[in-house]
């Protein structure tokens, strides 16, 4: 038997810090749930199915409860009308979450500026990341999310203490 | 055949007070208010225009009468439409609900109560449809101001 440790090749041992090796964990595990209203909805099911494909960020799996996600996608239009419904859906996710503004309606209201459209989901709802285009491309979406997931990744989680 | 029907339409109309022009390929015709549910019959039992296609309106601020209500009726028979148009003064909005003929009016009707504020005598169901509870005036109204919102939830800081 071979006692020295010979190369292999093998994965033996990595040195990395606990708070970077728990978002980098983090930032590929998010549970979108997809609010969908308007127009966007089309490039929401481009850049999510084959072609584009954000299971290859981890975002694949879109959860139809609140309760068990946490990126909030906002895609389309926001009417008044619709305010208190995604205000609601915002308040049942648990901590922590985050927050998309897919294209420029969910942004800014886009080119509506009228009696029905909210000017900006940013108006009731706290926002991460922003996503321009009417509709964005799936390149945008895709950068909007890799950008969450720096943000993500970068940030401190509880679980990252003195004990851990 | 249903240029035909259409000039059968238009004698049978062009009566004291109903003007029936054709316009855009669409026979168009004015009625006095009155005049509204005995017309809206007539086509729907003698004409076979079985279909309610919607009804709106047009505000003209400054004219006298204010509005125009327009109703689209279309023929699944023959294949052609017909539009009617009455007029309503700004300060009695009111025509007569088409809902005892055409069932599907009853929605269409809340909806031009919300967006115009033409109210339809007969039908007691006018609550807002698109708009919401609490909304006040009509936004699709000239008068109505361009940029007013009446948002629902508070906005943050
Ligand atoms: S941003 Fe453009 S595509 Fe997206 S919901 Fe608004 S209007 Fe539709």
């Amino acid at each position: 038997m071979n006692h020295d440790h010979e190369k292999t090749g093998a994965f033996e041992y990595l040195t990395t810090r606990k708070d970077e090796l728990v978002g980098w964990a983090r930032k590929f595990s998010l549970f979108p749930y997809p609010f969908v209203t308007a127009c966007c909805a089309m490039e929401f099911m481009s850049v999510s199915s084959t072609m584009y494909d954000t299971d290859r960020f981890g975002a694949a799996l879109p959860r139809f409860s609140p309760r068990q996600s946490d990126l909030l996608m906002v895609v389309g239009t926001i009417t008044h009308k619709q305010a208190p419904v995604l205000r609601r859906v915002y308040e049942q996710m648990c901590e922590p979450k985050w927050v998309m503004a897919f294209g420029v309606c969910a942004t800014s209201g886009g080119f509506y500026q009228n009696y029905a459209a909210l000017q900006g989901i940013d108006k009731i709802i706290p926002v991460d990341v922003y996503i321009p285009g009417c509709p964005p491309r799936p390149e945008s979406v895709i950068d909007g999310i890799m950008q969450l997931q720096e943000k993500i990744a970068g940030s401190s989680h509880p679980i990252v203490n003195d004990r851990f | 055949m249903p240029d035909d029907l259409l000039e059968r339409l238009r004698s049978r109309l062009a009566d004291e007070g109903r003007e029936a022009t054709f316009a855009h390929g669409l026979l168009a015709v004015q009625i006095p208010r009155e005049a509204l549910l005995d017309t809206v019959k007539l086509l729907k039992d003698g004409f076979g225009f079985d279909l309610f296609l919607d009804v709106t309106a047009v505000d003209w601020p400054g004219r006298d009468p204010r509005f125009d209500v327009v109703y689209h009726l279309y023929s699944t028979r023959d294949h052609v439409r017909v539009r009617l148009k009455t007029a309503v003064s700004g300060t009695d909005p009111v025509v007569d609900t088409l809902v005892p003929l055409f069932g599907a009016a009853a929605y269409m009707e809340r909806e031009c109560h919300d967006m115009l504020g033409i109210r339809f005598r007969g039908n007691d169901d006018l609550r807002p449809i698109l708009l919401y509870e609490g909304f006040e005036g009509h936004p699709l109204r000239k008068d109505y101001p361009k940029g007013r919102e009446q948002p629902l939830v508070r906005y943050r800081e």
